[in-house]
């Protein structure tokens, strides 16, 4: 056995190793974050929100068409995504036990760990392939099919913390099982559930993949689900790999834009569930 | 029973009466029914979409799979043109950005998931560990943005310089660094599957029973000592699990990926060369594509990036549950 003080050297030097590989986890948020301060902020003026990109050469342009895109594509993903998740979370947690609840709860997993690409290919082949035109709607639904299974999983999480008694409280007053389950378990489990929902809304905002072949991007202003509409982070892809130096320059303002969009529903989301678990 | 319905006072109440008392006593209405019922069709949505997501693959890619069948995983021409196509380059393109990725991924993860459950004083764990969970929720687009434009560089022109007379000589830094590159790509992506690995790891970490570390410690092991013989052997098989949930990150990584590998059909064992993968070949060439057998062999590539991905995060839970047993660790973690 090696001497005590080699022991304690090694495990200094250890334990220093853990502090360090820590740090260097963190530098690559800070960088990104200086970054995009640095780069982004200076082009973020009321043009940047309020026009739509203008062709090469032209000075100014913004990106209003893409963030109003992304808004209205995420918020139909999330009126498709949100009750089918919720149901399916609350269908786990209250009912799950046997082999369906078993299944539903792999299947979710799997599609959890399903490459967004591969969602992407999906909602080409089963709409815009038979409708013969890439569509908002597409990628609305592509992005549902991402937030459906991540909401069933937090929301099960969050339905199962609830304690039985206050089930059984519940049922001894005389409500039936169904008004048990909704008017007190899922209301007390509201924080946890609308917290899930929104960190997977932030995950599903700054998801590219999955509207490349479906909601394809668009140069103007459009509202139309049922054409193509552009959406911030195919914006930033596009102006990032462009040639222009005025497209790099708006691309590290979108970048901002979405990862504030991004930072602020994941604050939220952690600090409603911080307060409860303070409260529990 | 007599007890519970005592046979005088419900001979005189009302019919209707007698029958709600007695639903009430078994909690049964048909509500109840209603309810269960509904809560299972919206969880039914959930399998129905895997198989429509299966079904659609299958016969977007049948065009390719009948013309090109299996030796399409085997051949490495890609000619969209006179219509060959063969994925291996692909497949290995991204086995190899992943594995590279998962190589310097690991260790910091790793080292940085002991620290949280370890080392660090109280006072750090939390802020810490909700910067690396920030870095889980920073899009991937973001994250090609930046590699473009700070990580190429940074890579091309500062370290590759001052390392490449020692590397020189080994077959993976062979040949011209122009910045995109399987480094660069493999880089990218070990940033982005960092905090992955790192959160599921300390989840695994945080279930080892504090008698062992304490038993450890008791037998007169120092405090890395305890760590390194009883708690990280004692979560082995979870802490590979997390590897492997993280190796599935990679695989399906698109955007980042798409922005740095540099988009090559070719196999080189070279990490400055130019590389590719499933993801960010249907990237690039699905809206562009061809022919129609083009896009079906894009659609064939995504089936087996699919089976890939899925036969890789069965294992990883797998090997979560063994050491979580259901506990939902590692799906709280993702």
């Amino acid at each position: 056995m090696a001497s005590p003080a080699t022991r304690r050297i090694v495990g200094a030097a250890m334990t220093g190793a853990t502090y360090g590989a820590a740090a260097l986890a963190i530098v690559p948020l800070a960088a990104i974050l200086v970054m995009l301060l640095t780069k982004g902020a200076g082009s973020l003026d009321w043009d940047f929100f309020t026009r739509s990109a203008v062709p090469v050469g032209e000075p100014g342009g913004g990106f209003a068409h893409a963030i109003v895109g992304t808004l209205l594509v995420v918020g139909v993903a999330c009126a498709i995504g949100i009750p089918i998740g919720v149901g399916a979370g609350i269908f786990l947690a209250e009912f799950g036990g046997g082999r369906f609840g078993w299944v539903v709860r792999f299947v979710a997993d799997t599609l959890n760990g399903t490459p967004s690409i591969v969602i992407g290919i999906f909602a080409w082949a089963w709409i815009v392939r038979p409708a013969g035109r890439f569509t908002a709607l597409a990628g609305s639904v592509a992005l549902a099919c991402i937030l459906a299974p991540l909401v069933a999983r937090t929301t099960e999480e969050m339905v199962r913390l609830v304690p039985n008694s206050l089930r059984e409280a519940a049922l001894a007053l005389g409500y039936p099982r169904w008004r048990t389950s909704l008017t007190v378990v899922a209301r007390t489990a509201r924080a946890g559930i609308v917290t899930g929902c929104l960190v997977a809304i932030a995950r599903v905002a700054g998801e590219t993949a999955p509207l490349l072949f479906t909601a394809l991007g668009n140069q103007f202003f459009s509202t139309n689900l049922l054409q193509p509409i552009a959406a911030l982070p195919l914006q930033i892809y596009v102006y990032a790999l462009g040639p222009y130096e005025e497209w790099h320059r708006q691309a590290w303002a979108g970048a901002l834009v979405l990862i504030l969009l991004v930072l602020i529903l994941g604050t939220i989301a952690r600090v409603a569930t911080r307060s409860r678990h303070e409260r529990a | 029973m007599t007890a519970l319905a005592p046979e005088q006072p419900l001979a005189r109440a009302p019919r209707v009466s007698t029958a709600e008392r007695w639903r009430d006593l078994r909690i049964v209405s048909p509500g109840d029914a209603v309810y269960r019922v509904a809560l299972m069709l919206l969880a039914l949505v959930l399998p129905l979409l895997l198989l429509a997501i299966v079904g659609g693959l299958v016969v977007g890619a049948w065009p390719a799979i009948r013309q090109f069948q299996l030796g399409f995983l085997f051949r490495s021409t890609w000619d969209p043109v006179a219509g060959q196509f063969g994925a291996l380059p692909l497949i290995f393109g991204t086995l190899y950005s992943s594995l590279v990725a998962i190589v310097i991924a690991v260790p910091l993860a790793l080292g940085a998931a002991i620290f949280l459950t370890e080392f660090a004083p109280r006072w750090m764990r939390t802020p810490v560990g909700t910067l690396i969970e920030l870095l889980a929720g920073v899009p991937s687009v973001i994250y090609g943005l930046w590699g473009l434009f700070v990580l190429v560089p940074l890579l091309r022109d500062v370290i590759w310089p001052v390392v490449k007379p020692v590397l020189r000589w080994l077959p993976f830094f062979s040949g011209p660094f122009y910045g995109p590159s399987v480094l660069a790509g493999g880089t990218i992506l070990a940033v982005m599957v960092l905090p992955y690995v790192a959160a599921v790891s300390r989840e695994v970490l945080r279930a080892v029973p504090p008698a062992q570390r304490e038993a450890a410690l008791a037998l007169g092991a120092t405090r890395w000592e305890a760590v390194w013989t009883v708690v990280l052997p004692y979560g082995r098989a979870g802490i590979f699990g997390a590897v492997v949930l993280g190796l599935g990150r990679a695989l399906g990584e698109t955007m980042a990926v798409t922005m740095l590998i540099g988009n090559r059909h070719e196999i080189s064992l070279s990490l400055v060369q130019p590389g590719y993968t499933i993801a960010a070949a249907i990237a690039n060439e699905f809206a562009e594509a061809v022919s129609s057998l083009h896009l079906s062999a894009l659609v064939y590539c995504g089936l087996v990036l699919f089976v890939i991905t899925v036969c890789v995060n069965a294992a990883a839970r797998w090997l979560i549950w063994r050491v979580a047993r259901g506990s939902a660790a590692g799906s709280a973690a993702l």
